[in-house]
């Protein structure tokens, strides 16, 4: 498995490589929908939980049966406010909800209650960057979120030579939030990092759980190329991909599908404007592009403003409150992290990457020990690694920021080096005891210096042929000292203990 | 004529109706008066006016977000004209999600 996964990596690299060097730009506007985080659904009170049996959250109003009243839900509506504004998104003072009429078994009322003309938020940005440097950063654009409903589920029944579908309702009438990006982003790295950046501040917004398997975060991608010929530059026709229940599976897909498009276009010359739009659908397991069948007719949603919805104005004070609430957003975090603890934009990245409450601990262990780039060393690899084995987020970690403080400033003050502290880290987690108790427990005290002088006197006195060699020019004889050293008394600092050597030989 | 007949079968198709010969005459007929008459209204000069999203002047209906009890799942599935233990059934449809 992990060689084959290797071996795909590699390729994937090369097929990269390939695009970059190729003479057309690639051009990628994605539609995410996202679930909001609301206890109940958007136009009804029956619960929004995933994974219930199916049709037991329904109600008269999303089932679609006749003379009900959907009523908008107050938390979907804000929420998505906050998320607008997130996205740097202007917030007209009016809205409104309109039908989207399309005939489907999923969907029981025979329309989808979504927005059309008169969206709630517009005209926004998400800026994205590559600590690794693949792109320049840039500020992609947001054309519009709107709050939508979510359809039911169909479920293709196999079994016994039977051909119906079954319907599940359950998902009928959840809120949807619709982000949809500007067509620009221009590689398959920077789809990815858009999705990541998204995704990083729906989470740190409380707005969404993000969770791709349960179809919280749902991802479509249009796109196409811009080639660069001698008679000018061509567009090919769009292409809206479906299906990539992954950000990795939606950068393969984009790979995939430039290059497709791409050998397609150097057969048959077929530009933008010559065929309709064509829907593929991502096969993870073949990892390539398939044609889907489309819904018949479906581009005629004849929209109309929902009657049975009364329109929503937002007054100006509204969007101010929420924007004074957003709280400090992962962008702005990283550059406090860079700036005020001097580490480099990819552990920043990292730690943001982790969650608030994360990026809280990182700071508390900065201020209160004083580096921040050992503090970001620390957290980044044993604490971090700890959360994983053990399975725990930062909120049930052993260690409190405070105890793994004394812990490196212990270090600081050269009481034991630090592999020797990564072994009272380990007991500190068994434990949840202070570094002090630990530090005793273990026996770990700092080696005086008239014992480390004593110790170091016997050894050069043991050892004369060490004392030649590096008296000699070869330094690096002194190791077997240290080793020497440590068996004799574990507590000694390797480092301390090199210097003085060192300078007690060149006394002799 | 307000309607045409390719205008009734071309929404017939998007409801999903299988309409006969002599019913897509006679809705061509009927929908095209019923369309016929709204258009009285294109008599009004609306020139001042603007437009309106709703036929109610009224703004900000919202409900809170708390959970209330809903169908229990054989009333919800009571009308199905086919279903299963769980689900309602359909003729198949594929390549939807």
């Amino acid at each position: 498995m992990l060689s084959s996964a290797r071996r795909f990596g590699r390729q994937l690299v090369l097929g990269t490589l390939l695009v970059n060097n190729n003479p057309y730009k690639i051009v990628i506007g994605l539609e995410t929908h996202v679930q909001l985080l609301t206890a109940t659904k958007l136009f009804c009170r029956c619960s929004t939980q995933f994974g219930q049996p199916p049709n037991t959250q329904t109600c008269p109003v999303c089932i679609g049966l006749p003379g009900t009243l959907p009523v908008m839900n107050r938390k979907a509506f804000h929420l998505s406010l906050v998320t607008a504004e997130a996205l740097n998104c202007e917030i007209p003072e009016f809205t409104k909800w309109d039908r989207k009429n399309y005939y489907y078994p999923d969907l029981p009322k025979g329309y989808q209650i979504s927005q059309y003309d008169l969206p709630l938020s517009q005209h926004g940005w998400l800026e994205i960057n590559d600590p690794k440097g693949r792109f320049d950063s840039k500020r992609v654009g947001i054309i519009r979120a709107h709050l939508e409903e979510d359809a039911g589920k169909s479920m293709h029944d196999e079994i016994a030579g039977k051909s119906d579908s079954r319907i599940d309702l359950n998902r009928v009438g959840t809120p949807l939030l619709e982000i949809v990006s500007c067509p620009d982003i221009n590689s398959p790295e920077e789809a990815k990092t858009y999705l990541t950046e998204l995704k990083l501040l729906l989470t740190y917004l409380s707005v969404s759980d993000c969770n791709m398997q349960e179809g919280s975060l749902r991802v479509d991608a249009n796109i196409n190329l811009h080639v660069t010929t001698t008679d000018g530059v061509v567009a090919t026709p769009i292409v809206e991909v479906k299906n990539m229940n992954s950000f990795r599976a939606v950068e393969r897909a984009m790979a995939y599908e430039a290059q497709r498009q791409f050998d397609d276009w150097k057969q048959t010359s077929c530009k933008l404007g010559d065929m309709p739009k064509q829907t593929r659908g991502w096969d993870d397991e073949a990892q390539l592009t398939r044609p889907q069948r489309s819904k018949e007719e479906s581009s005629d949603y004849r929209y109309f403003p929902d009657p049975d919805l009364v329109p929503v104005i937002v007054k100006s004070e509204q969007v101010e409150e929420v924007r004074r609430n957003l709280g400090e957003l992962p962008a702005a975090l990283r550059s406090r992290l860079e700036s005020t603890y001097e580490i480099k934009p990819a552990d920043a990245a990292v730690i943001v990457n982790q969650g608030r409450s994360f990026v809280d601990y990182y700071i508390q262990l900065a201020t209160s020990c004083g580096d921040g780039k050992e503090a970001s060393h620390w957290v980044q690899q044993d604490v971090l690694r700890t959360l994983h084995d053990n399975q725990w987020t930062i909120d049930e970690f052993s260690v409190s920021a405070d105890q793994l403080s004394e812990l490196l400033k212990s270090v600081q003050h050269g009481d034991m080096d630090k592999s020797r502290a990564r072994d009272v880290f380990k007991e500190m987690v068994a434990s949840g005891e202070s570094s002090v108790n630990t530090m005793k427990t273990m026996g770990i005290q700092k080696v005086g210096q008239s014992d480390a002088v004593g110790l170091c006197q016997k050894l050069l006195s043991d050892f004369p042929k060490i004392v030649e060699d590096v008296k000699g020019g070869r330094q690096q004889a002194i190791g077997r000292l240290i080793g020497e050293a440590k068996k004799q008394n574990p507590n000694i600092n390797p480092a301390q203990f090199r210097q003085l050597c060192l300078k007690m030989i060149d006394e002799m | 004529m307000s309607l045409t007949r390719a205008e009734i079968e071309q929404v017939s198709l998007l409801a999903r109706l299988q309409l006969g010969e002599e019913e897509l005459d006679r809705l061509t007929d009927q929908l095209g008066q019923i369309v016929e008459y709204v258009k009285l209204l294109d008599e009004l000069n609306t020139d001042k006016i603007s437009p309106m999203a709703h036929g109610v002047e009224q703004f900000n209906n919202f409900a809170a977000d708390e959970h209330r009890a809903g169908l229990k799942r054989d009333e919800a599935l009571a009308n199905a004209p086919k279903r299963d233990e769980e689900c309602y059934r359909v003729p198949a449809v594929l390549g939807g999600n």
